[in-house]
């Protein structure tokens, strides 16, 4: 056997990304192309123009400005932009740290596509939905198992939707006790989710961050400094963005316990920790899950992802309304909560995203959620073996103690070597056919790069994205041009960030964009 | 075996700190300081370090300086009896730095210690020691990432590297131009590296400039700051573009880099006195009471001493730990990655006494708890 035969590690993809110029929809619009040409009806059976039923003042003046294209324009659009994304689906996307899309398996989507589920209308009446809310109220109580806690609602959305009903329901809290004058601050950490912090701001809290020591997380002395008797609550990921887990988590909350506040574990992601450890045992008083990031369910890019609140007793009257309940004999929607913060969505919840969980959790069991924590964490741990390796590398706080789910690296070392900086290693991480990302901001950890495996992939994956980071780090410091040109075989070369960060600039519908980008009057 | 030690004092480093001149390059501006009254302070603090240093390494070790306030006076202080290698004339210049490097080389010292500021840390450079080298920072800004966070800290990574070899790294000699400076004109530049003991936490990080203006934060912070000064409330404002900026947002036009003297009036602030040295605040703040605001330097994270000598320890006292205001946004803390905030006021007990965890306003109800030491 030739010895060249053997590649010694993984070979790198000639990936070539499909590049349509597609114009924006829009632009593509061309008058009196249709997709589906719909029959008038039949003289007798006309009721006449149905939109005259409606009250003027509800009606529009002219149609909508709709671009009008046939149906394979409209198929051939968006398959081509579809091919100019690294989709979940596409490529091994372990760089979305934090928040890596887990595998989302194909047949949970055939019981949301399912009428049983699809047809179903949210107005319905409970006693003709029973079947759904049979799978709510289950879902509802295997949350509970999980967290360890007494009442569950799915009825807000996920992230930032789902800590702001923490928040709001800490909130409601103080307020019933007379106390919402007295307790106006909320405490966080720089590594927790920057949302807890945007909530609790929103809510009117005052907001105070505790930074980390070298171990990676704050010390109690940090937070028995911040502590006092108008801290509200705490809000604390563990482990934080940096997969460091807490180990005294539990005397963090008994401190904010004795100060009267209360404790609120961000658990959006809990991959590494599912079936291992409960917000109960560590003290918490309330808990939310991503249904997204835990629960195998679509992320759907800011749209319908799912959160799960979940509360001890004291706080069970101020979660969303409408709760789906049991008595004996049927499921109904629990609406008669007055203390209840009100509606964090529309109806009860994302109901598809809901099946998918409910689907997850019952294909792998209690056992099977053990497991999947536990190859996350290995999974999570043989990449930073592989990673750390590579030149210019590293890994902040807690030197050689092991990381839970994931790992904020720190090119530092590389920029200073070569002037190659971490969102450029992005762009050429594109290049490869990879996702990859940095870090929320402000960028604690210099040059950040921020990886999580979970389960989901295997270590041929895992072994194929080291590889192309490693490739990128030689490329930096052989060839830095190359890198701090990239992307050259993706479909976007650059995303222009100044115009997303401006209010002026920012255009997320068609008529900001003919306005603020084209300056036309419209 | 003996280790050889050289030590060479600027005795005008940080001479014109204390009485807000922004340095002490040039003999015009070591004369203006000695008229204001300044006390040079860089023997002093010279003396602490090499304290430090014999406590630390109880071995013995032979001591190599010039004579007089470049060494000698700091060595006897600390109990040294040091070998002398070069004689200054009355008035001491860089040529005498220079000088005394050149011979401390020649005598083959193991280590050298210099105090004085980023001019003395060129002059060193400029002779080529030839050692690991530590800075005593006694300068006014020390902007250059080649001295210990506070004298002490030099002392200890002195014994530290004596006793068992720390990793020596080039680190950069910046400096500003201080004519500039004192016109309110900000412009650095890298003059070379000199090699120096790498003890964690204790060798300062090279000053960086200011991070990307955020309009934003700052606004939030200064009204925040407005929350804790009613109306006829004095507030004395450290320097540094992030205090300029938010006294700016309330109405104030204040020194980009001097210590200045405001009251709240109406929704705003109303500078009554810019650019004071010590005596002057001290003339103006007796029997008042006032609020200290002050953000800590861009990548190095002094809260104190380091280009607000002004802020002596008797000022510091008159205000109080609790009406010390810390103000940086939250990318400037992160740009300490992870760094702690220094204290370097020259009082070893004041520094204790403002050491911990400081609430830093961070924009509008937002704070962080950052330690400092």
């Amino acid at each position: 056997m030739t010895e060249g035969l053997i590649a010694p590690k993984p070979a790198l993809r000639r990936f070539q990304q499909a590049r349509w110029d597609e114009p924006a929809i829009f632009d593509l619009h061309t008058p009196g192309s249709r997709g589906v040409l719909v029959p008038l009806p039949d003289p007798e059976m006309s009721v006449g123009d149905p939109l005259a039923a409606l009250p003027a003042a509800l009606r529009r003046a002219e149609p909508p400005g709709l671009p009008e294209l046939s149906q394979l324009h409209v198929l051939r659009h968006y398959l081509r932009l579809s091919q100019e994304n690294l989709g979940v689906d596409l490529n091994i996307d372990v760089g979305q740290g934090t928040c890596t899309m887990k595998y989302s398996p194909k047949v949970n989507d055939t019981f949301v596509r399912d009428p049983a589920v699809a047809a179903l209308h949210p107005l319905q009446d409970e006693s003709t939905v029973q079947g759904v809310l049979e799978l709510i109220h289950r879902l509802q109580r295997m949350i509970a198992e999980i967290s360890g806690m007494d009442q569950v609602s799915l009825q807000p959305g996920a992230g930032s939707a789902a800590i702001w009903t923490n928040v709001a329901m800490i909130r409601a809290y103080f307020a019933a006790r007379g106390e919402a004058a007295q307790r106006d601050e909320i405490i966080t950490t720089v590594f927790s989710h920057p949302s807890n912090a945007a909530c609790a701001a929103t809510a009117g809290f005052r907001v105070i961050t505790l930074h980390p020591d070298a171990d990676g997380y704050p010390s109690l002395a940090a937070l028995r400094a911040a502590v006092g008797p108008r801290t509200a609550a705490l809000l604390i990921t563990n482990p934080e963005d940096t997969g460091i887990y807490n180990p005294r988590i539990a005397e963090f909350v008994a401190l904010v316990h004795e100060a009267g506040g209360l404790a609120a574990y961000d658990q959006a992601n809990a991959n590494g920790i599912l079936g291992i450890t409960r917000a109960r045992e560590a003290g918490f008083d309330l808990c939310h899950f991503n249904l997204h990031k835990t629960f195998s369910t679509p992320h759907a890019c800011g749209g319908p992802a799912a959160g799960a609140c979940a509360v001890t007793e004291a706080l069970a009257p101020y979660l969303p309304r409408p709760v789906v309940g049991f008595d004996g004999e049927r499921y109904f929607l629990d609406d008669d909560r007055p203390e209840s913060i009100g509606k964090i969505r529309p109806f009860y919840g994302v109901v598809p995203n809901l099946v998918r969980a409910y689907a997850w959790i019952m294909s792998l069991g209690a056992e099977g959620l053990r497991t999947a924590a536990e190859t996350a964490v290995l999974n999570n741990n043989y990449l930073m073996h592989q990673v750390s390796r590579i030149r210019g590398v590293s890994v902040p706080y807690a030197a050689g103690r092991p990381r839970l789910e994931q790992v904020r690296y720190s090119w530092e070392q590389l920029a200073a070597d070569t002037g190659v900086h971490s969102e450029e290693i992005g762009y050429r991480a594109a290049d490869f056919g990879t996702h990859y990302w940095t870090s929320h901001h402000p960028y604690v950890v210099p040059e950040p790069m921020t990886l999580e495996p979970t389960e989901s992939y295997s270590r041929a994956d895992l072994d194929e994205y080291a590889a192309v980071l490693a490739e990128i780090s030689r490329e930096a410091y052989e060839e830095p041009e190359t890198v701090r040109t990239a992307p050259h075989r993706a479909a976007v070369h650059r995303v222009r960030h100044e115009t997303l960060d401006d209010p002026d600039r920012w255009a997320v519908t068609w008529r900001a964009y003919r306005r603020k980008i084209l300056g036309e009057q419209v | 075996m003996t280790a050889l030690v050289g030590l060479v004092v600027n005795p005008v480093a940080g001479v014109g700190g204390a009485v807000g001149l922004k340095g002490s390059d040039g003999e015009t501006t070591q004369r203006r300081a000695h008229r204001l009254g300044a006390v040079p302070r860089a023997g002093e603090r010279a003396a602490l370090a090499l304290a430090e240093l014999a406590a630390r390494h109880p071995e013995e070790l032979r001591l190599l300086t010039a004579d007089g306030p470049m060494g000698a006076e700091a060595a006897l202080v600390a109990g040294f009896r040091p070998q002398l290698v070069h004689r200054p004339g009355r008035r001491t210049s860089a040529w005498d730095t220079t000088a005394t490097v050149r011979a401390l080389r020649r005598a083959g010292v193991r280590l050298l210690l210099f105090a004085g500021g980023d001019g003395t840390a060129r002059d060193v450079l400029a002779a080529e020691p030839g050692c690991p080298v530590i800075g005593v920072p006694t300068g006014v800004k020390m902007h250059s990432a080649v001295f210990a966070v506070h004298p002490r800290a030099a002392g200890e990574t002195a014994a530290a590297h004596l006793s068992s070899g720390l990793p020596v790294h080039p680190r950069e000699v910046v400096d500003l131009d201080e004519e500039a400076l004192r016109r309110g004109r900000l412009g650095a530049r890298l003059h070379g590296h000199l090699p120096v003991p790498e003890l964690p936490l204790r060798i300062q990080q090279r000053k960086t400039g200011a991070t990307t203006p955020d309009p934003a934060a700052l606004g939030g912070i200064a009204a925040e700051l407005r929350t804790f000064l009613p109306p006829g409330e004095l507030l004395v404002l450290g320097p540094g573009s992030t205090t300029h900026q938010v006294a700016a947002a309330l109405g104030a036009e204040t020194t980009l880099l001097g210590v200045d003297l405001l009251r709240r009036e109406g929704a705003g602030l109303q500078p009554l006195a810019t650019d004071l040295g010590e005596r002057e605040l001290l003339d103006r703040l007796a029997g008042r009471s006032a609020w200290l605001a002050l953000s800590p330097t861009g990548g190095q994270g002094f809260l104190l001493g380091r280009g607000n000598q002004q802020l002596s320890p008797a000022v510091l006292r008159s205000a109080g730990r609790s009406r010390l205001l810390v103000l940086a946004t939250e990318a400037k803390l992160a740009a300490l990655r992870g760094r702690p905030l220094h204290l370097d006021t020259g009082d070893p007990a004041l520094d204790a006494e403002l050491s911990g965890h400081h609430q830093v306003i961070t924009g509008f109800r937002r704070r962080a708890l950052y330690p400092a030491y």
